[in-house]
C-alpha cells in the first residue's frame, strides 16, 4: 500500500510487520521516531504478543536484546551516533554470540563536538564489530531492508544493522509502498532459533575461550559474513519475486557500462549523485555511480568487477578516518588491488553538511581531469581552518576549536555584510 | 542442536575436569571415640545406643546398649553416670541426660518384654560364675551369648547381690532389678541360690567347670574400735541395709546416728529416716566437699530431713546412747586434725559405714593366687594367678559401683571365651578421642537437660517408693536428641551441602557418605563444619 | 529468621540436613537428587564461598520452578570459572554476556519468556530468570542496567554473590570493599592503610528504595535461610533481589576452610545485617544468636593484618565496632523490637 509517510514511521511499520516479539528503546535522535511509532503500534495492541521495553540506555538496549534473543525471541532496536557508541560493548557481544538481532542505525555524527546531524561517522566506527552493515539509499528500501534484515540475520544466527541517514531519510516524509502482513509472512518464516536457553535442552551461552580456539572462531564469524555475501543477492532476488521490486543487494551500479569515472558512495547520497551524474551524462561526460549496499561484508569481488573497467574511481564517503583519511575508500583500494586505476577520496557532509550538486559537479569534473588531491574535503572552509591552526602555532592557549571557528564564522558573516 | 563452536557448551562437560589433582590433603572420614563411652565402666556405646534412640528407634537402641551391658533399667537407676562428667554438651549447656535415656530404654524393654536372643550354638564349655551380683550377671550374660553353658552360684537366697543387698529399693525398686536378672536367666542360664561355694577348686572339679569367674561382692563390714557401753547399739551398714530385704526389718530407734561419710553412709540414713527415725544424723569427720557419697545423694538426703555434722568423729558410745563426738578441723593438708573439743549426740543406735571388706574364704588353697589390701589380684585379662580362674567386682582392686562390676564380667567373659579357646583376646584400639574441640557446636539447637521428676518429700520420707522418676517417651526422645554425637556420623548432611566442588556423595540414609576424590580440592570446609567431629584432613603422600 | 526454625531434632535448623526430619522438612542441599546446577569440575579455588552460594541459591531455585529456570551470569569469577572452554558446570540454561548487563540481559530473556508463554496461551511464563554475579558487577559496573530493571519491575531476580572486591583481576577495591582491607588498589600503606572509611555503597538497602516486591540478605553460613529466600523470591513476580555474602579465601586472606565460619561471623558481629524486606519496608531480621565482637571476624583475615601484630590498631577496630553496633542498633539485630530501616543512613561492611 502506498503511503506518504515519514521514513521512520515506514521504518516502524516494516518493523512492525515483520512480528518482532521484543523491542527495546532508549531514545537519541534522529532514531526516536521509530521506536515511538513500534511503541505505539505495541501499546495499541497493533503489534500482538511483543513486548516492549523502555530501558535506560542504548548499553541496555543491546543487553536486553542479546537476552530475548537468546531466549528465542525476534528482536529489534535502534539507535544512533553517541548512543551506538555507549552500547558498543554489547554490540560486539551480540555479534560474537551470534544473536540475529535487528537494529537500525539513524546514522549520525559523533561528537565532540556534539553534532546531532547526519554522517557516516557511528556505523562506521562499528565496521569491525561483526555485524552485518546494510545501507539504505531511499526510504523505500530503508524500509524493505529491514524486512530482508530479520531473514538474513535469522539465517545466518547473525546480528544486522541497517543504515539509514539521519533526518535526511528518518525525518523525511516520501511515498513509500508498505507491504501488506501475507507478502512478508510469506517472506520471513517465524524465527527458528540456531541456540536458544532451554530448559528442556540446557546449553551454556558464551563461555570463556582462549587461545586455543579463539581464532577458529573469530574466522568462523569471518566465513559467515562471507555466507553473506552470497545470501545477500539472494534474499534480495526473493524480495523481488514477492514484492515486486529490487532492493537490497550487495551492490548497485549506476550508468557504469562504459563509464571511464565512477563514483562510489553509500546511502541517500546516491540520490543526488545519480542527478548530478545524469546531468554531467547529459553533458556527454563518461561517469556512473556504484552504490554500495552491503558495507559487511563488503563486496570485494562485486565491487571490482564493477570498477575495473574505470579509470578513475571517486569515493564520496560521509566518514573520516582521522589520520589516513577514507574508510570506505580503503576498503575499494583492497578491492582494486593491482589495477591501474587512479582513486580519489572525498570526504564529504560530515555533521549534516549539505552535498550540493554545484559541488559534485565542481569535484566530480576536478576527477576527470585528474586534478583532484588524492583525499579531499568537500565544500572545506580553508579560511577557518588556516586561521585556527594560525591561532595553534601562536597560542599556547588557544581555545576550544569549535567555538573559535564559531566565532570566525560569526565574525566572516559580520564583515560580509 | 547445531551450536555455534566453543561460546557455546553442553550442560555437564565440567565433568572431564579432574579437580582432585589440586589437592595436598584430603578429607577422610573417622569414627572419634565419644568421651561418654571412654567414660563408661561399662563400656557402653552410649553415643551409639542414643543414635537409635533419638530416632524413636528404643529396641535398636536397647539392643545397642545390651550388647555391653544387660540391665539398662538397673543402670537407669544407680549408675553413677561418669558419662554424663565427661559430655560435651556439659560445655555447651548442660550434660545430656544419659541415665535417664538409658533408664527409659530399660523400663521400655520391660514394659515390652523384649527379650535376649539365645545362642545360636553352644560351645560345650561349662562356666562357673560365683556371685549374681553385677559382675556375675554380666559375665554370665556375656558368657551365654558366646554359647556357653553358665551356671551361677550365690550364698543369698535372692540374686542381685550388692544390688540388692546394698541398694535400697526407694533408688531401686525389686521388681526392676528381678526382671533384669530373669532375663539373663530366660537366656539358659542357671542360678544356684543360697549355695556358697567356699572351696572353688573343689567346685570346679566336682561339676567339671572349664572355667570360672568369681565375683562375691564386698559384703563384710570393716569395724572400727570405738570404746562402747554395753548397753550400746551398734550396727553396720551392711547388716542394716541386708536385713531390708529379709522379713524382719532393723530396729533402729527414734534417733540414728550413722558414721562414714560414704554413698552407703547415705543410703542408710535414708533408711533410717523411712523406717520413722525422727533424726537421722550422719556423722563425718571431713568436709562436705570431701565426702565420698556423690553430691546429688548428699543433697537428697538433706532434703529429705537427714542431718550432717561434718568435721566430727565419735569418740565413744556411751550408756543410754550419749555419743561423745570430737570435734576437727581440717590442716594445711586438707586433712582432718582433732580440736579437742567434744559434744554429746543422743542416739538409740549408731551405724557403722566405714566400708566394706571381702569373704575370700572361697579361696583357700588355691596356689599361685597374690591378695594386697584385702582384694586379689588381677592381670589385664581379669584371670587371677590361678590359669582358668578369673574374677572381678568389688572382690579385685578397682572402684566399687555397680558400672564397673559389669564392665568387669564383661572384660571377663570376652577373656574367658579367648582362653576357652586357647587364644587371647585383643579388645579393640580406642579411637582419637572426640573432645569439645574437635566439635563446631554451632550447630547443635540450644535445649537444655530435661529434669526428672522427683518424688513429693513427704512420701520420700515415709515410704521406700522411687525417689527419681523416669521420663517419659517424649521427653527421653528429646533428651536422646540432645547428643553431639561426638566423632560419630549423625547424617546431619553438612558435609554434603558445604562441598563447594559437590565432592561429597550421599549415600542414604543410614549409609552415610563418601568423599568423590576426583573432584575434591581438600578445602577443608567439610572439616571445619562437620558438626560432630567425624572427618579429619590427612596429608596427600604425593 | 524468616521461617519456622526447627528445634530439638540434635541440630535442629542449623545443618544442611537431619535424619530425623521429614524429608519436605530438609533442605534442597540435603536431597540426594539436588540439581548441583553448578556441577564438579569447575575452577573455582579451593574452599569458595561465590561457587557455594551459587550452587545453593540456583539449586533451590530450581527445585522452587520445577528447573523451569534460566540464569544469567555477569562477567567475573563465577562465570570464569565455571565455563572456561570446553567444558561448562552449569547444568541449566545459563548464558553470559558482559561484566556490567547481566540484569538487562535478564530482563531481555524475561521478556522472551513472556512472549513465548503468550504465544503458547499461558498467562505468564512458567520459565524463570535469575541474573546473577559478583559485588562489582553488581555494585559498579553492573548498577546501571540493575537499577534500569529493578525501577521497570521486571520478572527477573538478581543474585549478588558478595565477596567484597574485584576477585577475578587480583584482588582490587570495589564499592562494596569494606574500610581499612587491603586489596590490590587499596593497599595497607601510608596514613591510612588499606581501603577508606566513610565510602561504599549498600546495594541492598538502594534496591529497596525502588520500591520492588523483594529484597533479602542472606550468607553461605546459613543454608536454610538462604534456601528460604530464594523460595520465597521465585514465588513472587516482578524485580527481587538477594545479596549474598561469600567469603573468599585468595582475596582476603583467609583459611580455605574458614569460608563458612567467616560468613557466620559477620552476620553475629553484626558487621552484615541479615534481613528481608518486601516494597521498601524491612520484614523480617536475622537475629543474632551469639554476639561475637568484631576481633573475631577480622583476626582470621590476612586482608585486616595491618590491624593487628604488635601494635593493634585499636582505633581502627573500634570504627569497625562502631559499625556492627551501628548495624545492631537499626536493624534491631539483637532485640525482640522490630528494625526500622529506611533506605539511608546505615553503613555496611
Amino acid at each position: 500500500m502506498l503511503k506518504q509517510i515519514e521514513g521512520s514511521h515506514a521504518v516502524a511499520e516494516a518493523v512492525a510487520l515483520c512480528r518482532p516479539e521484543v523491542i527495546c528503546a532508549y531514545p537519541i535522535s534522529p532514531q526516536t521516531h521509530i521506536v515511538e511509532g513500534l511503541g505505539e503500534m505495541v501499546k495499541s495492541g497493533e503489534i500482538k504478543q511483543c513486548e516492549f521495553l523502555n530501558v535506560e540506555s542504548e548499553f541496555a538496549a543491546m543487553s536486553v536484546a542479546i537476552g530475548s534473543s537468546a531466549a528465542g525471541a525476534r528482536t529489534y532496536t535502534a539507535t544512533a551516533s553517541q548512543g551506538l557508541l555507549f552500547m558498543v560493548e554489547a554490540v560486539y557481544n551480540a555479534s560474537g554470540l551470534g544473536l540475529p538481532i535487528v537494529m537500525t542505525v539513524a546514522n549520525r555524527a559523533i561528537g565532540a563536538p556534539i553534532n546531532i546531524w547526519n554522517d557516516h561517522s557511528d556505523s562506521m566506527s562499528q565496521r569491525d564489530c561483526g555485524w552485518i552493515q546494510i545501507f539504505a539509499e531511499t526510504n523505500q528500501e530503508a524500509a524493505d531492508l529491514h524486512i530482508q534484515a530479520f531473514k538474513l540475520a535469522e539465517e545466518l544466527s547473525l546480528p544486522v544493522m541497517v543504515c539509514m541517514d539521519g533526518f535526511i531519510l528518518t525525518h523525511a516524509y516520501e511515498r513509500v509502498d508498505i507491504p501488506t502482513q501475507a507478502q512478508v509472512d510469506a517472506f520471513l518464516p517465524p524465527y527458528s532459533p540456531r541456540q536458544v536457553l532451554d530448559p528442556a535442552n540446557p546449553v551454556s551461552i558464551g563461555a570463556m575461550v582462549g587461545p586455543e580456539a579463539f581464532s577458529e572462531v573469530r574466522y568462523l564469524a569471518h566465513a559467515k559474513q562471507m555466507q553473506a555475501l552470497e545470501l545477500i543477492p539472494k534474499i534480495s532476488r526473493e524480495f523481488q519475486e514477492i514484492f515486486g521490486r529490487e532492493s537490497g543487494g550487495l551492490v548497485r551500479p549506476y550508468m557504469l557500462d562504459d563509464a571511464e569515472t565512477v563514483v562510489v558512495a553509500l546511502g541517500s547520497v546516491l540520490g543526488t549523485i545519480k542527478d548530478t551524474i545524469d546531468e554531467m551524462r547529459a553533458d556527454g561526460i563518461s561517469i556512473g555511480v556504484l552504490g554500495i549496499n552491503s558495507f559487511r561484508p563488503f563486496p570485494i569481488s562485486a565491487v571490482r568487477r564493477a570498477l575495473s573497467h574505470a579509470k578513475r574511481i571517486v569515493v564520496l564517503e560521509k566518514s573520516l578516518a582521522v589520520g589516513i583519511g577514507g574508510i570506505v575508500a580503503t576498503d575499494v583500494r583492497l578491492a582494486l588491488d593491482g589495477l591501474d586505476q587512479r582513486i580519489y577520496t572525498v570526504v564529504a557532509g560530515l555533521g549534516g553538511r549539505n552535498i550540493t550538486r554545484g559541488s559534485l559537479h565542481r569535484v566530480f569534473r576536478m576527477a576527470m581531469h585528474d586534478q583532484l588531491e588524492p583525499l579531499h574535503f568537500l565544500d572545506l572552509d580553508w579560511g577557518v581552518v588556516n586561521r585556527e591552526l594560525d591561532r595553534e602555532r601562536t597560542t599556547r592557549r588557544s581555545g576550544p576549536i569549535a567555538e573559535n571557528i564559531l566565532r570566525d564564522v560569526g565574525t566572516a558573516s559580520r564583515q560580509s555584510v | 542442536m547445531n551450536k555455534p563452536f566453543a561460546i557455546t557448551l553442553n550442560v555437564g562437560s565440567s565433568l572431564a575436569n579432574k579437580t582432585g589433582t589440586w589437592r595436598t590433603y584430603r578429607p577422610e572420614y573417622i569414627k572419634r571415640l565419644p568421651p561418654c563411652n571412654n567414660a563408661c565402666p561399662a563400656g557402653e556405646n552410649t553415643q551409639g545406643w542414643l543414635y537409635h534412640a533419638e530416632s524413636g528407634d528404643y529396641e535398636t537402641a536397647w539392643r545397642t546398649l545390651t550388647a555391653d551391658n544387660p540391665m539398662p533399667a538397673v543402670m537407669g537407676r544407680v549408675c553413677y553416670h561418669p558419662c554424663e562428667g565427661a559430655c560435651n554438651r556439659g560445655k555447651l549447656d548442660s550434660a545430656v541426660g544419659i541415665n535417664s535415656v538409658e533408664r527409659f530404654l530399660g523400663d521400655e524393654a520391660i514394659k515390652q518384654g523384649w527379650k535376649f536372643a539365645k545362642p545360636a550354638q553352644e560351645s560345650g564349655k561349662r562356666i562357673l560364675i560365683v556371685g549374681s551380683g553385677p559382675s556375675g550377671m554380666s559375665a554370665a550374660y556375656q558368657l551365654r551369648r558366646l554359647g556357653h553353658t553358665v551356671v551361677v552360684f550365690d550364698a543369698a537366697p535372692y540374686a542381685g547381690g550388692m544390688m540388692r543387698f546394698g541398694i535400697p529399693k526407694y533408688r531401686l525398686p525389686r521388681e526392676v532389678l528381678d526382671a533384669e536378672v530373669q532375663r539373663i536367666l530366660d537366656m539358659g542360664v542357671e542360678l544356684r541360690l543360697n549355695t556358697k561355694v567356699t572351696d572353688i577348686l573343689k567346685t570346679m572339679k566336682d561339676e567339671k567347670f572349664d572355667a570360672a569367674f568369681l565375683a562375691v561382692g564386698a559384703h563384710i563390714a570393716k569395724r572400727t574400735a570405738i570404746p562402747a557401753a554395753e548397753s550400746a547399739r551398734i550396727l553396720d551398714a551392711v547388716s542394716v541395709l541386708r536385713n531390708m530385704e529379709g522379713e524382719d526389718k532393723p530396729m533402729l530407734g527414734r534417733r540414728v546416728v550413722v558414721y562414714g561419710g560414704g554413698n552407703t553412709a547415705i543410703d542408710v540414713a535414708r533408711t533410717a529416716k523411712r523406717l520413722g527415725a525422727e533424726e537421722a544424723i550422719i556423722v563425718y569427720r571431713r568436709t562436705r566437699d570431701k565426702m565420698p557419697a556423690h553430691d546429688f545423694e548428699v543433697e537428697e538426703a538433706l532434703q529429705e530431713g537427714v542431718m550432717m555434722r561434718w568435721l566430727s568423729t565419735i569418740k565413744q558410745v556411751g550408756d543410754g546412747g550419749a555419743i561423745q563426738v570430737e570435734k576437727m578441723e581440717l590442716d594445711e593438708q586438707g586433712r582432718p586434725v582433732p580440736t579437742g573439743e567434744f559434744e554429746t549426740l543422743e542416739a538409740d543406735s549408731v551405724v557403722l559405714a566405714l566400708g566394706q571388706d571381702v569373704d575370700l574364704g572361697l579361696l583357700d588353697g588355691v596356689p599361685d593366687l597374690t591378695f594386697e589390701d584385702g582384694v586379689v589380684q588381677v592381670g589385664e585379662n581379669m584371670m587371677t594367678g590361678y590359669s582358668g580362674i578369673f574374677a572381678g567386682g568389688d572382690m579385685v582392686p578397682s572402684e566399687r559401683t555397680v558400672t564397673v562390676g559389669v564392665g568387669h564380667g564383661k572384660r571377663a567373659a570376652r577373656h574367658i571365651d579367648a582362653w576357652l579357646r586357647g587364644t587371647v583376646y585383643q579388645p579393640a584400639p580406642k579411637g582419637e578421642l572426640a573432645n569439645f574441640e574437635k566439635l563446631n557446636p554451632w550447630y547443635y539447637t540450644d535445649a537444655d537437660k530435661t529434669v526428672r521428676p522427683m518424688l513429693d518429700i513427704i512420701r520420700r520420707q515415709s515410704s521406700f517408693d522411687e525417689v527419681q522418676g523416669g521420663l517419659d517417651e517424649n521427653n527421653a526422645l528429646f533428651e536422646a536428641r540432645r547428643c553431639l554425637s561426638c566423632g560419630n556420623c549423625f547424617e546431619c548432611d553438612n558435609c554434603y551441602g558445604v562441598c563447594p566442588d559437590n565432592a561429597v556423595i550421599k549415600l542414604g540414609a543410614g549409609k552415610g557418605f563418601e568423599f568423590n576424590y576426583e573432584y575434591c580440592k581438600g578445602c577443608g570446609i567439610c572439616v571445619a563444619e562437620c558438626p560432630c567431629g567425624a572427618i579429619k584432613m590427612v596429608a596427600e603422600e604425593n | 529468621m524468616g521461617f519456622q526454625p526447627i528445634k530439638f531434632y540434635q541440630t535442629g535448623t542449623f545443618t544442611v540436613g537431619n535424619r530425623l526430619l521429614p524429608p519436605e522438612q530438609r533442605s534442597v542441599q540435603a536431597d540426594m537428587q539436588r540439581s548441583n546446577a553448578l556441577n564438579s569440575g569447575h575452577r573455582a579455588c579451593q574452599g569458595c564461598g561465590e561457587a557455594l552460594g551459587a550452587r545453593y541459591a540456583i539449586d533451590a531455585a530450581m527445585r522452587a520452578t520445577g528447573n523451569q529456570l534460566i540464569a544469567v551470569n555477569a562477567t567475573g569469577c563465577l562465570e570464569v570459572f565455571s565455563t572456561p572452554y570446553p567444558e561448562t558446570s552449569w547444568q541449566l540454561p545459563w548464558i553470559h554476556s558482559l561484566f556490567g548487563n547481566a540484569a538487562a540481559v535478564a530482563t531481555g530473556v524475561a521478556a522472551a519468556n513472556k512472549i513465548r508463554a503468550q504465544k503458547e496461551g499461558q498467562a505468564e511464563s512458567q520459565t524463570r530468570v535469575i541474573a546473577q554475579g559478583g559485588d562489582g558487577g553488581t555494585t559498579d559496573i553492573g548498577f546501571g542496567c540493575l537499577s534500569g530493571m529493578f525501577e521497570r519491575n521486571d520478572d527477573v531476580l538478581y543474585i549478588c554473590y558478595d565477596n567484597q572486591a574485584y576477585m577475578n583481576t587480583g584482588v582490587q577495591r570495589s564499592s562494596a570493599t569494606p574500610p581499612a582491607a587491603r586489596t590490590a588498589t587499596t593497599m595497607p600503606v601510608g596514613p591510612e592503610p588499606g581501603n577508606v572509611f566513610g565510602q561504599g555503597k549498600n546495594v541492598p538497602l538502594i534496591a529497596m528504595a525502588h520500591g520492588i516486591p523483594y529484597v533479602a540478605t542472606a550468607t553461605v553460613a546459613d543454608l536454610r535461610d538462604l534456601e528460604y529466600k530464594v523460595k520465597k523470591a521465585m514465588g513472587m513476580r516482578g524485580a527481587r533481589y538477594i545479596h549474598i555474602f561469600v567469603p573468599c579465601p585468595l582475596g582476603w586472606g583467609s583459611a580455605s576452610h574458614d569460608t563458612i565460619k567467616l560468613a557466620r561471623l559477620a552476620k553475629e558481629t553484626g558487621l552484615f545485617p541479615v534481613f528481608e524486606a518486601e516494597y521498601g519496608e524491612v520484614t523480617n531480621v536475622s537475629k543474632i544468636r551469639q554476639k561475637m565482637a568484631v576481633e573475631e571476624y577480622l583476626r582470621p583475615q590476612r586482608r585486616f593484618a595491618h590491624l593487628f601484630g604488635k601494635s593493634p590498631k585499636l582505633d581502627v577496630i573500634a570504627r569497625f565496632q562502631h559499625i556492627a553496633d551501628q548495624n545492631i542498633y537499626k536493624f534491631g539485630l539483637l532485640g525482640e523490637d522490630k528494625a526500622t530501616v529506611g533506605y539511608y543512613g546505615v553503613e555496611s561492611v
